[in-house]
């Protein structure tokens, strides 16, 4: 947040008088205030309302009992399970990504692939929930097309050692599904910015390919691509439905944890908890959006 | 496929639709001066025929987590309906009882909060505060230790946990150590997380049971499901109608009204309850007091444990609590009791210390044990 004097100092110029200042700085702020009541009414009250009932008894009297709760072996398990999920299907999509991004950029901007595989991610990455779930299990389930296919014709049980699809390792290729073309849409745009005179720049200084990749395309993508990653982290620990629509034993990620914590018919009394949990959550998303501003100020002395 | 649910739904839907444009325009006109909302008996409204006109002059009726499918719910609300005339309005059948009460309190004072819970016995024993007493005018026929004593809540059905499996592909289980065999490689299914949902809890507890174990201790469960997991026999996704029809889950653990429900809809699908001790549990009827139709509310409740309703239990394979004076009087619909059979075998389920010594249990090994 900018405060009114630092704005008034970006704004400054000859000739204008002060109230006029305040007057251009005031309408700033009225032009964010939509977007400012929104995030307070829909993000910040919630968020805080949740995450303050971690702290309380069903009665009302304050207590650590779900925040030492946070520390059961159960509970770390399922924050290691999420944090496993989401680091593999981040660091995965956005390398697989960044290769398409990168096939991409050969092809016609406006050609009938590009537009193509641009309109295809568009849809692919919202693609999520029970019908991303069922579509996977029509294809690899138990019964699944593909898993009858294997067994059939070719003697392959992809389940010998038990079905993994229902488990946390199953999550894996159902997030890529959607984790690669978010990549895909998040990251074009870093990749179409990088300018052909700057690899004619260096061909004309004596570069190689290698030493445009390494000293001028990398250093100019590597924020955006970092930013990418870590949102592709996020999108894929407070994924939720389409766990719940696979996952149905054991509340082996956080989010489902929660479900558990709010909805169980006979661990009574854990309500609350789910409050603690959602505060793990957070505290887990802080750390990682600290590590992106880090990693940022470092890449940005590149791009001076 | 037109089957009769669907036939029965569209029933539903085209006369929610005409009697709420009936409605529209007409105001809502008390029948009597009684305040329905503190009412402990038909008496208090002057008899059942008061009552009935009280209901019929709020019109509707909101249930929760009543799935059509669910011990014959959908055939028993169809009645109410037609009977009355009466629109039940029927939200999120799919919903755990923790959840029934949670839209109590979140709906709270709006006109499509629920009216009347259908609990499994640990969450109504919790939620006391939320239950209005009511006491049906054939009160002295369910069983004493079936009911709270002023009425604030009433047992109302109960099945035995049975095991459903697809003849069709795979052989009769007739102990819980067949069903470590390969015959069933991943083909062994729950209703829910035993943690969350109970079904799955009551299916620990049986095979705690039939392990030799007692209620005291759910770990002998556990550790069956333990040494299912390990040889690759347990499937953990939750049974619905569903995947029993996909093939999905070939073996489900379940209570026997759904198996017998799902029988009927699936070729092959037969169920078996295993000799030696039968775990049962019943499921319990309350009013919400914050009813915002509290005359059909008591209505509802009055329609259910009639011997109509009752037996409509048996026809979907569930136990009705008024079962003894029904065989007594004769008025119990012999067929579809000769279909079920009777429950036999020592019969056990867990006091509300027994279970919440096994949830805690449970809370703590499940997770550990199925991974």
């Amino acid at each position: 947040m900018t405060d009114a004097s630092t704005s008034v100092d970006v704004s400054g110029g000859a000739g204008v008088t002060p109230w006029r200042h305040r007057l251009r700085a005031t309408g700033k702020f009225l032009g964010l205030t939509p977007f400012a009541i929104y995030v307070l009414l829909f993000l910040a009250i919630p968020t805080t309302l949740a995450v303050s009932t971690g702290f309380f008894t069903e009665d009302g009297a304050l207590t650590f009992d779900n925040i030492v709760g946070l520390f059961a072996p159960n509970v770390l398990a399922s924050f290691g399970a999420s944090f496993f999920v989401s680091a593999v299907t981040a660091i995965v999509g956005a390398i697989i990504g960044a290769l398409v991004c990168y096939a991409l950029l050969g092809l016609r901007p406006d050609g009938a692939v590009r537009s193509f595989i641009d309109s295809v991610s568009s849809v692919l990455a919202q693609f999520g929930g029970v019908m991303l779930a069922f579509a996977f299990i029509a294809l690899m389930g138990g019964q699944g097309l593909l898993t009858l296919f294997l067994k059939n014709n070719l003697g392959i049980d992809i389940y010998a050692d038990g079905n993994w699809l229902y488990q946390v390792p199953g999550l894996l290729p159902v997030y890529l599904y959607f984790q690669v073309p978010l990549m895909v849409i998040t990251f074009m745009p870093a990749m179409q910015g990088l300018k052909l005179t700057w690899a004619e720049a260096n061909a004309t200084l004596g570069g190689t390919r290698l030493t445009y990749w390494t000293r001028i395309a990398a250093p100019v993508l590597a924020p955006s691509f970092f930013g990418s990653l870590l949102l592709l982290f996020a999108n894929a620990f407070s994924s939720y439905a389409t766990a719940a629509a696979l996952i149905s034993q054991g509340a082996q990620i956080v989010p489902l944890q929660i479900r558990g914590a709010l909805v169980s018919e006979t661990v009574l009394g854990r309500e609350n908890m789910a409050g603690a949990l959602a505060l793990g959550m957070i505290i887990v998303m802080v750390v990682v959006m600290w590590g992106y501003s880090v990693l940022q100020t470092r890449t940005s002395r590149w791009q001076r | 496929m037109f089957n009769k649910r669907t036939f029965a739904g569209l029933a539903v839907f085209t006369a929610a639709a005409i009697t709420l444009s009936a409605c529209a325009g007409t105001t809502d006109a008390p029948a009597s001066d009684v305040d329905a909302s503190v009412a402990t008996s038909a008496a208090d409204f002057g008899g059942l025929d008061a009552l009935i006109a009280a209901a019929q002059a709020e019109g509707e009726l909101n249930v929760i987590a009543l799935p059509d499918n669910w011990a014959n719910y959908g055939e028993i609300k169809a009645l109410f309906e037609e009977k009355y005339g009466i629109v039940v309005n029927s939200a999120d059948p799919d919903i755990s009882s923790a959840e029934e009460i949670a839209a109590a309190d979140n709906l709270k004072g709006q006109d499509t909060a629920p009216d009347v819970f259908d609990l499994g016995t640990a969450v109504t024993l919790d939620s006391l505060d939320y239950f209005a007493p009511y006491q049906v005018e054939n009160w002295d026929e369910i069983p004493e230790g079936n009911k709270e004593a002023t009425g604030l809540w009433v047992n109302d059905y109960t099945g035995s946990m049975s095991i459903g499996y697809d003849s069709n592909s795979v052989p009769e289980p007739t102990s819980l150590d067949d069903l470590l065999g390969d015959d069933y490689r991943g083909a062994v299914a729950l209703n829910g997380d035993p943690t969350q949902a109970g079904a799955a809890f009551a299916a620990v507890g049986l095979a705690t049971v039939q392990s030799g174990g007692t209620l005291d201790d759910f770990q002998d469960g556990i550790d069956f499901f333990e040494k299912l997991n390990d040889a690759g026999n347990f499937i953990p996704v939750n049974v619905t109608s569903a995947t029993i029809a996909a093939g999905e889950t070939k073996v489900a653990f379940d209570w026997s009204y759904n198996n017998l429900a799902a029988a009927a809809t699936v070729d092959g699908w037969k169920v078996v309850t295993l000799p030696g001790t039968v775990y049962t549990s019943f499921y319990n009827q309350a009013i919400s007091k914050d009813a915002p139709h509290p005359a059909a509310a008591r209505l509802w409740q009055e329609f259910l444990y009639s011997a109509e309703a009752q037996n409509l239990f048996i026809v979907g394979g569930a136990y009705p609590v008024t079962i003894q004076t029904l065989q007594d009087a004769g008025t119990v619909d012999a067929d579809a009791l000769g279909a079920l059979g009777e429950l036999d075998g020592e019969l056990v389920t867990p006091t509300a210390d027994q279970a919440a010594a096994a949830a805690a249990l449970l809370a703590e090994k499940w997770a550990a044990a199925i991974s």
